[in-house]
């Protein structure tokens, strides 16, 4: 089964080497909605640092959707998924190596954007730790989700608009729980030990194991 | 082996009661109008689509229940090259030989074998022609040898030089005593290939017709009941 997440993991990247969709699109809408939220909230404003963890994830989250989106668009170009049923890989396989290549493109964009509501916004992290490693569990459970219903949206007619539908809504305490963790991490120095912290590494887990069971049925129905 | 297969698009029958058999050693073609179910009938085959009623057996497995058991000897060649735009023909093969584990053979040289030069391997897959996209998929649906192979309009997109490799790979793979079931619009060349024929229409099968020139079937059928082809067996 690693096997086969690191074959998928591999060329989900390369894919995306090739295509540059992160580079040119994902990227660009990432700074282009952060400008736009310095603009409506105001650059001077002391409001905009308070709520910059919240603007963070909510961009985070929108640009997971996209790199899910895309992630499953280029298995339904000549219907590339059933060359993947063909081939015999198993489905825990492939659905740890899609979590694998969204997680990483995940994490490009949440350096991108850090480094913009930092210089931009002027965010201060006083506890890079708990940033650190919240952003990752949350990405993992974000990553997780989106793999699963990215699959099961992918088998319909109306994929670009179920997605939304169905990641967003079982994102949300996730969502919730990565901005508090945040609000900590730039406040206080509370670090790893951060109770939103617990709640983000069980949800990102359980998101996982779900997927990891699931996933074979939702690619194969 | 497929018995009374009725399978469904939603609310709509595309296959009604179905009965079909394959052989060891055969080449069998489906023709029939568009939307007449011969797509239907190969994805019922490989484990893509399931039978609302009826059964579908493939070596004596339940092309529901064991489908990841049974791709693993079928080869599948569709509408659809299976094949990633952003990729090079090289790298798709590659990528299908480590995803199979089946390493054998240089892609450079699988690919010669199909008349695709380096120069075309090495170009992303949507910058190839609908033909040299074809051969690519080709290459990678027989790159494991599999006992049975399923051609979904093989001929289609292909030029004459193609479309005779695919004849002469239908040819090779029932001489080895491998199955090939073939649908096909090019009826007169799949014909002179095939030992037996079925007329799809509106989702009902109608024959077999028997190739007078090649006979009754070799050796008892492969398809449906376990344990009949030695090492195929569950």
């Amino acid at each position: 089964m690693i096997r086969d997440a690191l074959e998928i993991a591999k060329k989900d990247l390369l894919i995306e080497v090739r295509s540059k969709v992160l580079l040119n699109q994902l990227l660009p809408f990432v700074a282009v909605v952060l400008i736009l939220f310095g603009f409506a909230v105001g650059t001077e404003n002391r409001t905009l640092v308070d709520i910059s963890p919240g603007i963070f994830w909510v961009i985070a989250f929108l640009s997971a959707l996209l790199a899910i989106q895309r992630s499953f668009s280029i298995e339904a170009e000549n219907q590339a998924k059933d060359g993947l049923l063909a081939y015999g890989l198993e489905p825990g396989g492939i659905f740890l190596g899609k979590v694998a290549s969204i997680f990483f493109e995940c994490i490009v964009v949440e350096v991108f954007l850090g480094l913009g509501v930092v210089f931009v916004y002027g965010m201060r992290l006083n506890s890079v730790a708990l940033l650190v490693v919240s952003a990752a569990f949350a990405t993992l459970g974000v990553a997780s989700v989106g793999t699963l219903f990215g699959a099961l949206a992918a088998a319909t007619k109306v994929r670009e608009t179920l997605l939304p539908l169905l990641v967003l809504p079982s994102t949300a305490p996730v969502l919730l729980a990565v901005t508090k963790a945040w609000e900590d991490g730039i406040s206080s120095r509370i670090g790893i030990g951060d109770p939103w912290l617990g709640l983000l590494v069980v949800f990102g887990l359980i998101y996982l194991a779900i997927g990891l069971v699931s996933f074979g049925s939702v690619l194969e129905d | 082996m497929v018995r009374d297969a009725v399978v469904m698009l939603g609310h709509y029958p595309v296959l009604i009661s179905v009965n079909f058999d394959a052989f060891e050693g055969e080449v069998v073609y489906l023709y029939g109008p568009n939307g007449s179910g011969k797509t239907t009938l190969l994805r019922l085959i490989a484990g893509y689509l399931s039978a609302a009623k009826g059964q579908a057996m493939v070596f004596g497995l339940d092309a529901k229940a064991d489908r990841r058991a049974i791709r693993q000897y079928v080869g599948y060649l569709g509408h659809q090259a299976h094949l990633y735009d952003d990729l090079t023909a090289e790298e798709n093969i590659r990528f299908a030989q480590r995803a199979t584990r089946s390493m054998e053979g240089d892609p450079l040289e699988i690919a010669k074998d199909l008349g695709l030069s380096p120069k075309t391997m090495g170009l992303k897959v949507h910058k190839l022609s609908a033909g040299q996209r074809k051969r690519v998929s080709m290459a990678i649906a027989t790159m494991r040898n599999p006992q049975l192979l399923l051609l979904d309009e093989p001929h289609a997109a292909l030029d004459e030089q193609g479309k005779d490799l695919v004849d002469q790979l239908m040819r090779r793979y029932a001489s080895s005593g491998r199955t090939v079931i073939v649908a096909s619009h090019e009826v007169e060349r799949v014909k002179a290939a095939s030992d037996r024929g079925y007329l799809c229409d509106r989702g009902v099968l109608i024959g077999p017709e028997v190739n007078p020139a090649k006979g009754a079937p070799r050796v008892a059928p492969q398809l449906g009941g376990a344990g009949e082809v030695d090492g195929l067996s569950p």
